[in-house]
């Protein structure tokens, strides 16, 4: 069954929806979606250093994108630039340096677009294999960080004073955050994996009155955007990662014809 | 003194500087079991700042902090819940701690807002806010309170009803209470022990001891000393503002 190039893309899309929707709602609740487009950037520096040294694309960016997120980390202590301004700097010099290795690259041929926005035939056995079982473990250590991640981003002094540990738990995140960016590159693509992590969660914060409920929206509207998307994909031969996002924006859409019904209820 | 193992936190001569300038300096104090103990002072006297050393918020302090127990419950003076994050009063009060629904519902009870159990948090107003706060942070029966300006908001009745709670909640849960209160009425009413601050600790004591103090009146005036008379007797002397005594 594995063998059909659309069967595993659609194992691999329904394995990043199910870590994605939890994910982002971190990312859209700690607002960190500018922090995120960060990592997501300098993933592409982390494809050509795979290639040029012959190492897993997976881990390669996984070891990148935690490294920048350390020296963002390290510039926010250090400088005066506010947080924006450093997430653009290393945002786009991450994405020019990583293309311009390609540039050097000349003895190997590469699929810029298919690193930009994905690409359904890209996906193997072995990206399966690492998207669920790195799915797997980003979910259980989720679970297992939840409780302080989840009250440092309530309040960040409550969950201080009671003993939480903050901190590590967002240190954990930001490497969880890293890790998603690594398993899903081949399939989204570097331009729109934080599409994939915030626009079924905008969906599903339509939806929802409780944080439970967020979650659960959003994973289930990260299976539909990868069915509506993939099929599209398949039918209109369109890349993979942008039919997918273009199906979370109209559920999105829908989604607000929700809001302006209850609106329209409360007045 | 007391009975080293009845301490729960103690601070001693603790000071934090930042840029430059020391946010509060030379603050000595504990809290023991079913004691409350009251940060009195004007704005930006270092309040805040002394119950979140107390909390072991800062890393570079001057002095130290020896905290003995874990089990804290904390209602911090400002408090914003973004609108991106769907919350209901419920989910709150089981953030940091997996509570049962029985003591969910007491805790809500005793702090009169049980009726707002399933309701948004951006739907309450700061009153009814207030109240959940605190209901959240007595809900694991914590043995130390640090509660910084709990009723703010609170209307004028709710006000004193919940203040009477907190004082009841030090006796019955036999838990230590860092309070810090704008309202000298009820600190002089509700308090074990009174601290005054400006930066540094300018009196400390019972209640009465404090009210006496002059550099108490220097801060608050003459008004505010006489807050206490409607507990207490009328003395027989008078302060001048320069701290001398005169008989009358």
């Amino acid at each position: 069954m594995l063998d059909d190039f659309f069967i595993r893309a659609l194992v691999a899309g329904i394995g990043i929806a199910f870590v994605a929707g939890p994910l982002g709602c971190f990312v859209v609740w700690r607002r960190l979606s500018y922090f995120g487009d960060t990592l997501a950037h300098s993933a592409l520096l982390g494809v050509t250093i795979a290639y040029s040294l012959e190492f897993n694309i997976a881990v390669s960016i996984f070891l990148i994108s935690s490294v920048i997120a350390l020296i963002l980390i390290q510039l926010q202590r250090k400088t005066n630039l506010p947080s924006d301004a450093l997430l653009g700097l290393l945002a786009h010099s991450s994405l020019a340096v990583g293309l311009v290795v390609i540039g050097f690259l000349t003895f190997i041929r590469f699929d810029i677009m298919g690193l930009l926005f994905g690409d359904i035939l890209a996906v193997n056995k072995k990206d399966l294999f690492i998207i669920w079982f790195g799915g797997a473990l980003i979910l259980i250590t989720l679970k297992i960080i939840w409780k302080p991640l989840f009250a440092s981003t309530v309040n960040y002094e409550l969950a201080e004073a009671e003993g939480l540990n903050p901190d590590r738990a967002k240190a954990v995140f930001t490497v969880l955050l890293a890790a998603i960016i690594a398993i899903s590159i081949k399939l989204v693509g570097v331009l729109l994996i934080t599409g994939m992590l915030i626009i079924p969660t905008a969906m599903a914060r339509n939806l929802s009155d409780n944080p439970q409920k967020m979650v659960i929206f959003a994973i289930i509207g990260g299976l539909l955007s990868v069915f509506i998307g993939l099929f599209s994909s398949l039918e209109f031969n369109t890349p993979s990662g942008p039919s997918i996002i273009a199906a979370a924006l109209v559920l999105f859409i829908f989604s607000l014809l929700k809001v302006k019904q209850t609106i329209q209820l409360k007045n | 003194m007391s009975i080293e193992n009845n301490v729960l936190v103690k601070l001693n001569n603790v000071g934090l500087k930042q840029n430059q300038k020391w946010l509060v300096q030379g603050v000595s104090l504990q809290v023991e079991k079913g004691k409350i103990v009251t940060l009195i002072g004007p704005n930006g006297s270092g309040k805040s700042t002394t119950a979140k050393i107390a909390l072991g918020f800062y890393k570079n302090i001057e002095g130290n902090v020896e905290k003995y127990t874990s089990n804290i419950g904390y209602v911090p003076q400002k408090i914003s819940i973004d609108w991106t994050l769907p919350l209901r009063v419920n989910d709150l009060m089981l953030l940091t701690e997996n509570l049962s629904d029985e003591v969910i519902n007491e805790s809500l009870t005793l702090t009169g807002v049980k009726h707002l159990k399933d309701k948004s948090l951006a739907n309450l107003s700061g009153g009814e806010f207030q109240r959940v706060l605190l209901a959240r942070a007595i809900s694991k029966k914590p043995d130390l309170l640090v509660l910084d300006e709990p009723v703010q908001g609170v209307d004028f009745t709710g006000e004193i009803e919940l203040y009477e709670l907190i004082k009841e909640l030090s006796l019955k849960l036999n838990c230590g209470i860092l309070l810090i209160s704008h309202d000298l009425h009820t600190v002089m009413s509700a308090t074990d022990h009174v601290v005054c601050l400006n930066g540094h600790v300018c009196c400390c004591g019972s209640p009465s001891e404090v009210a006496k103090n002059s550099e108490y009146k220097a801060l608050f005036g003459e008004q505010a000393s006489q807050t206490l008379a409607i507990y207490e007797h009328k003395h027989d002397h008078v302060h001048t503002t320069d701290g001398e005594i005169k008989k009358k």
